[in-house]
């Protein structure tokens, strides 16, 4: 199934584009996604970077089991204000 | 009400959307570029947004204070894209019976939104660029250490 992926802020720069399609297996976690993507893109941050996962504009537990169509955004920590 | 823009905030009129004719207060915050932070002279802002969820978010925090407080009005606007030293990166509005509530739900407001609104600064300094919060990737075509 394909999922969209969007990327904001530090990760938009380190991944150099705003949104990219995914080819995942069915019953993905969003966390199977993180990892699969960090495979594909090297640069996106490990374990330093405390992330939040929304999907379809939600936050989201990294245990959320991912449906075709989803749009997820991994959140860095974020600083508006 | 909840409003994420690329253009310059008018307060004016951002107060007027929550005025009432029952209401005894509005309180105000508004955010403002600053020139300096963590010993770095600051340059400019900028700031980008995950704009139907920041909207969204906005939204919901204005919710839960309406439950938590008595309010008559609220209001949330928060400008994306370049932001000069000196000018309004958000206005907060809102007005109740009494003032009580109206500074009350305003702090809430402000510090959920640094909370979880997804609302990214980067700091422009001199000699580099940081978005803040993010440990990683502090200078321009640093190592990313993360």
């Amino acid at each position: 199934m394909m999922v969209r992926v969007k990327f904001f802020a530090a990760l938009r720069e380190r991944v150099g584009q705003g949104e990219v399609a995914v080819d995942i297996p069915e019953g993905s976690t969003v966390r199977d996604l993180w990892e699969s993507l960090q495979k594909d893109h090297p640069r996106l941050p490990g374990a330093a970077m405390k992330l939040l996962y929304a999907v379809n504009k939600n936050y989201v537990n990294g245990d959320h089991v991912l449906k075709d169509k989803d749009e997820v955004v991994f959140v860095p920590p974020v600083s508006g204000g | 009400m909840y409003r994420v823009t690329g253009e310059p905030l008018n307060i004016d009129e951002i107060v007027r959307l929550v005025g009432r004719p029952g209401a005894g207060a509005i309180a105000t915050f508004i955010g403002t570029a600053r020139d300096h932070n963590d010993g770095r002279k600051v340059i400019s802002l900028e700031y980008e947004a995950y704009p139907e969820m920041a909207e969204q978010e906005l939204r919901k925090l204005g919710d839960e204070a309406r439950e938590r407080w008595s309010l008559c009005g609220m209001a949330i606007h928060h400008r994306i894209g370049p932001v000069a030293i000196g000018e309004a990166s958000v206005v907060i509005a809102v007005s109740a019976g009494h003032r009580e509530d109206a500074f009350a739900a305003c702090r809430f407001a402000i510090e959920e939104i640094k909370k979880r609104v997804p609302i990214w600064k980067k700091e422009i300094f001199e000699g580099g660029e940081v978005w803040i919060g993010t440990q990683s990737g502090q200078r321009l075509g640093g190592p990313g250490k993360a």
